[in-house]
């Protein structure tokens, strides 16, 4: 037991993380590629037409995985926030910091490819509905949390004060995600849910989930690679950082 | 196979510009993140390596291994 312990000490210590991370990154990427390529397929050669949207609905290969993920990111960079807030592991904050520009475009993506579905079947690119103006909302709060650590030269404070924010705009994604339920909108209810059977062909729901893992995997290796640049820039006085840049590695 | 040719395919039956836009804008974002962060990494890592040079000249000391 006090092994494990030990193992999960030595990994938050961003020194270790680094070169673990770059070691993690191609595998991300492999993970994401072969996902995609194989939800793109099923998604744009293999599933039906819709019987209502015709092949206009084939936008939710993309679409709901942007979606799904700008709101899981949202919800692991709160959990980064409060273990920093927490525990004061150093690690923790530069993980909420990498993850939120990635969460930030997906949130943009979701926003995009919504409005590139709403024009042709509701006849309108953007409407002050309630899941769609909660998800401006969560852009709003990424760029929000990006701002602030940007205004705040001490990388501790900015990341206390970016936990903080962060933490209190995740009340905004039960929000986002009962938005269908709570009011009358225009937007369609979830397309999968836990509790029943998914309103969709097999083949529509197997090429979203599959995106959906490909968007996961994709976000997991840039932010990686992000945090690699961040751990660098705070830790670039440091003696490991000189070492390791001073020997050939990188 | 759900499509019968090629130009079918890109007509996506009258949705094109909708469907294509959202992969465009996708494939975009996803092109370009991966490739600005290696650019940021690849960039401070020189930086960082020219400062440890340069520190190691104006100490009197002879430049770290590398050189």
């Amino acid at each position: 037991m006090n092994n494990g312990l030990l193992n999960w000490f030595k990994f938050a210590s961003p020194q270790s993380f680094y070169p673990l991370a770059g070691k993690m990154i191609p595998w991300f990427w492999a993970l994401a590629a072969v996902l995609g390529a194989a939800g793109l397929y099923i998604g744009f050669f293999v599933a039906p037409t819709d019987a209502q949207q015709g092949e206009g609905y084939r936008i939710i290969f993309l679409h709901v995985p942007a979606a799904w993920m700008s709101m899981f990111i949202y919800l692991v960079m709160a959990f980064w926030a409060a273990i920093g807030l927490i525990y004061k592991t150093r690690l923790s904050g530069m993980m909420a910091s990498a993850l939120a520009p990635t969460g930030a475009l997906l949130t943009l993506l979701a926003l995009w490819t919504g409005a590139f579905w709403g024009k042709p079947m509701w006849g309108a690119w953007w409407v002050w509905d309630a899941r769609l103006t909660s998800e401006l909302i969560l852009f709003f709060l990424y760029i929000g949390f990006i701002a602030l650590q940007a205004a705040i030269d001490d990388p501790r404070r900015a990341d206390k004060a970016g936990a903080i924010l962060a933490l209190v705009g995740a009340v905004n994604i039960p929000i986002i995600y009962f938005s269908v339920k709570w009011w009358n909108t225009l937007h369609q209810g979830a397309s999968v849910s836990l509790s029943k059977s998914p309103s969709m062909a097999t083949t529509m729901l197997w090429g979203m989930l599959l995106c959906a893992l490909a968007f996961w995997m994709y976000s997991i290796a840039v932010a990686l690679m992000r945090v690699r640049s961040i751990i660098l820039e705070r830790e670039r006085g440091t003696e490991w950082v000189r070492q390791r840049l001073t020997s050939a590695a990188r | 196979m759900v499509w019968n040719s090629f130009s079918e395919f890109l007509a996506m039956g009258g949705y094109g510009l909708y469907v294509w836009g959202s992969v465009a804008a996708t494939a975009l974002v996803m092109a370009l993140e991966p490739v600005l962060l290696a650019r940021r990494q690849r960039t401070l890592i020189a930086q960082i390596r020219r400062q440890l040079a340069a520190d190691g000249r104006s100490t009197g000391q002879a430049p770290r291994s590398r050189a």
